[in-house]
């Protein structure tokens, strides 16, 4: 006989449900306002005048002379395209180049394997600044310097080890018999990887290429560092840069307009690929 | 078609044996199953011959050639694998022809190969769909067209049935009998089901603990089991076992209560163990002679068959199989249990059968 005399009427029970439940969407709330509150802001900020920008506001004016500014601005807008080169060329080449590694490290068994792929790891978890000055040196002394390609030569260095640890540790889950299977059907290493592999990573891919993407465009210290002149800039130094009609003025809805521009493009990828993403991350991590 | 032989054949991974120098010659056309309990190296063995590992010692040949250093791709070989291993972004068309794809081969004899296939094994409406939309069935099929389609010399099966249903699994192994019959390729078939082994096998190899137990045909195995192990391992339920004993002085074998065996004297072979197969006991009246005493446990009616479990002593019960109802005893009840002579199995210290006639002494078994 189950216990039955200390338990409360169903009705209670019903209530408390529906309690839980409005508990659970207030909280939700909460978080959602917590993380979108700062872009909100970001937006409103960059469409109000320069007179209405200190006095407190949660409602957008719709004043787009930031953004008119912005357009018109050929360092920023040159920056864009800077930054959309060396974002895309870094994460395709950082794709590429894991990819390979990946396969390898995943499947092809050789001793060293475990050993580079903890060294791999440990690369990633040093410091940006730590590999600032051994980089400039390395940068200059392949002449890279103050050009587009110390980015996206430098970039490498940070993307690589999570594009490959990812890659990596999803190749395993995949099943070891597709590849024999595809062995005895006569492929070689290269046709199992692009015909046999590579179509069922497409989610992986896509995870981790965005991720490397966000990583390369959001990025700041090496472009600040490696690069020297206005032309070459990217996207993140060059809002840094920005600057407003006098010298002592802080061209900050500008720097907002131009925050929210450049973070469009990554919410409009991020949108497009979001289910790629979660099955990507999820089944490395919950399979390995 | 091919003949395989494998010489001395080991496999080790680290340390550990999995294979220990199996020899094993393979006629051309033969249906060969490898049998043994989880983890002898059935799989392994397969894959040596397939290529997909290398062996560590010895030397694989197929149709009279030397293959071991030989590629899979180029063994001639197919291999069903026991998770089908269907490539699941391909359509079964591409899934099928994937392999003459990759060799090369002309559209339009590429075309004629998949439909013949196709045909084949009734399959010609799934072209189109992706391994995911197929049942268990259905995959398997296909899994076994892939094979086809390449023509190879030779066939791999790795415990091709062991995902489906008991059904599906009886028909799919009427099917490959069938594609035996018509092909008359040369195929060896892993499984831990006696039945398919049974029932499929022109000779079963019994591994275990990476060594070939015996060889022989399914009818050998089972009537002249080499050694204790392939005497449990055949039949279902298993062969019932019991120590027994010589007494030197009187030359009769001793073993559960009631039983006696007159042995023709002392030797290296002395048997240690006696083994009866549950279809060769009969139950009988308690105390009746020749027959070993026990008491009824209890009985299980399968409708085709019946089973029965009679215990010997403390930790011993015989299982008794019969086409008859077995009920009628209670639980506890004194019976005895009947045998005949050409259904006694001895076994020596080494496990090794023992020939019972030639163990047979003189005096016929008498009652004590
Ligand atoms: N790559 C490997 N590395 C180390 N040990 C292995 C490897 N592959 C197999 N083994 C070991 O070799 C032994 C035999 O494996 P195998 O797969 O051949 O067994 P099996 O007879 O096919 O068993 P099952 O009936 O369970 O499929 C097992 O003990 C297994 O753990
Ligand atoms: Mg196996």
């Amino acid at each position: 006989m189950t216990q039955t005399s200390d338990r409360y009427s169903n009705r209670t029970y019903r209530r408390l449900k529906a309690l839980k439940r409005i508990g659970l969407y207030a909280g939700v709330t909460l978080v959602l306002i917590y993380m979108l509150f700062p872009y909100y802001w970001a937006i409103i900020s960059s469409t109000k005048t320069r007179e209405s920008l200190y006095s407190f506001s949660l409602v957008p004016s719709l004043d787009f002379s930031n953004y008119i500014s912005l357009f018109n601005n050929p360092i920023f807008m040159g920056a864009i395209v800077n930054s959309a080169i060396i974002a895309i060329s870094s994460s395709v080449l950082s794709l590429v180049i894991s990819l390979l590694a990946a396969y390898a490290l995943g499947r092809l068994h050789f001793k060293l394997s475990r050993i580079i792929l903890i060294c791999v790891l440990m690369i990633s978890v040093f410091p940006q600044v730590v590999v600032l000055s051994g980089m400039f040196e390395v940068i200059g002394w392949l002449g890279f310097y103050n050009r587009p390609a110390a980015l996206i030569f430098s970039y490498l260095l940070l993307i690589l080890p999570f594009t490959t640890w990812v890659l990596t540790s999803f190749i395993r889950d995949l099943p070891v018999e597709l590849e024999e299977a595809a062995l005895i059907d006569g492929c070689s290493r290269m046709r199992i990887l692009t015909h046999v592999l590579l179509p069922l990573m497409g989610p992986a891919i896509a995870s981790t290429g965005l991720l490397a993407f966000i990583l390369a465009w959001n990025e700041f210290l090496f472009a600040l560092t490696f690069i020297l002149t206005d032309e070459n800039r990217t996207v993140p130094v060059a809002i840094g840069l920005l600057t407003g009609s006098s010298r002592y003025e802080y061209p900050f809805g500008q720097i907002m307009a131009a925050s929210v521009t450049v973070t469009l493009p990554l919410l409009i990828l991020v949108l497009i690929f979001q289910r790629k993403i979660v099955a990507g991350l999820t089944s490395g991590a919950v399979k390995g | 078609m091919a003949s395989v032989t494998l010489k001395e054949v080991s496999k080790s991974f680290g340390a550990f044996d999995v294979l220990q120098s199996i020899d094993l010659t393979i006629e051309d056309g033969e249906f060969i199953v490898f049998v043994g309990p989880s983890g002898c190296g059935k799989s392994t063995l397969l894959r040596a011959i397939a290529g997909l590992v290398p062996v560590s010692k010895g030397d694989v040949f197929i149709g009279g050639e030397q293959v071991t250093d030989v590629p899979a791709s180029k063994r001639g070989i197919a291999f069903v694998f026991q998770s089908y291993a269907l490539y699941p972004h391909m359509n079964v068309a591409r899934n099928i022809s994937f392999a003459l794809e990759t060799a090369r081969m002309a559209k339009a004899e590429i075309r004629q190969r998949l439909t013949r296939v196709a045909d084949m094994l009734k399959i010609g409406h799934l072209l189109d769909r992706r391994p995911k939309q197929l049942s268990g069935g259905q995959r398997q099929r296909v899994a076994i067209g892939r094979a086809l389609v390449s023509q190879p010399q030779l066939f791999l099966f790795d415990e091709p049935l062991s995902n489906l249903d008991a059904d599906l699994r009886m028909e799919m192994r009427f099917e490959i009998a069938k594609l035996h019959a018509e092909i008359g390729t040369t195929m060896i078939y892993v499984t831990h089901d006696q039945t398919e082994a049974m029932t499929l096998a022109d000779r079963i190899v019994i591994l275990n603990h990476g060594r070939i137990e015996q060889v022989g045909t399914p009818r050998e195995l089972y009537d002249r089991p080499a050694n204790r192990f392939v005497a449990g391992f055949l039949g279902s339920p298993r062969m019932n076992f019991a120590p027994v004993h010589t007494d030197t002085s009187s030359g009769l074998l001793h073993g559960p209560s009631g039983f006696v065996f007159a042995t023709s004297g002392t030797g290296s072979s002395q048997p240690v163990t006696l083994g009866l197969r549950p279809e060769a006991l009969e139950i009988v009246e308690a105390g009746t002679a020749q027959s070993i005493s026990g008491t009824f446990e209890r009985a299980e009616d399968l409708g085709y068959e019946h089973i029965a479990y009679v215990r010997l002593s403390d930790d011993l019960v015989w299982t008794i199989r019969s086409t008859e109802p077995l009920s009628g005893h209670a639980r506890g009840q004194a019976v005895g249990l009947g045998w005949q002579i050409k259904d006694l199995y001895l076994f020596n210290e080494a496990g090794i059968r023992v020939d019972v006639e030639a163990a047979r002494g003189p005096v016929v078994a008498v009652q004590s």
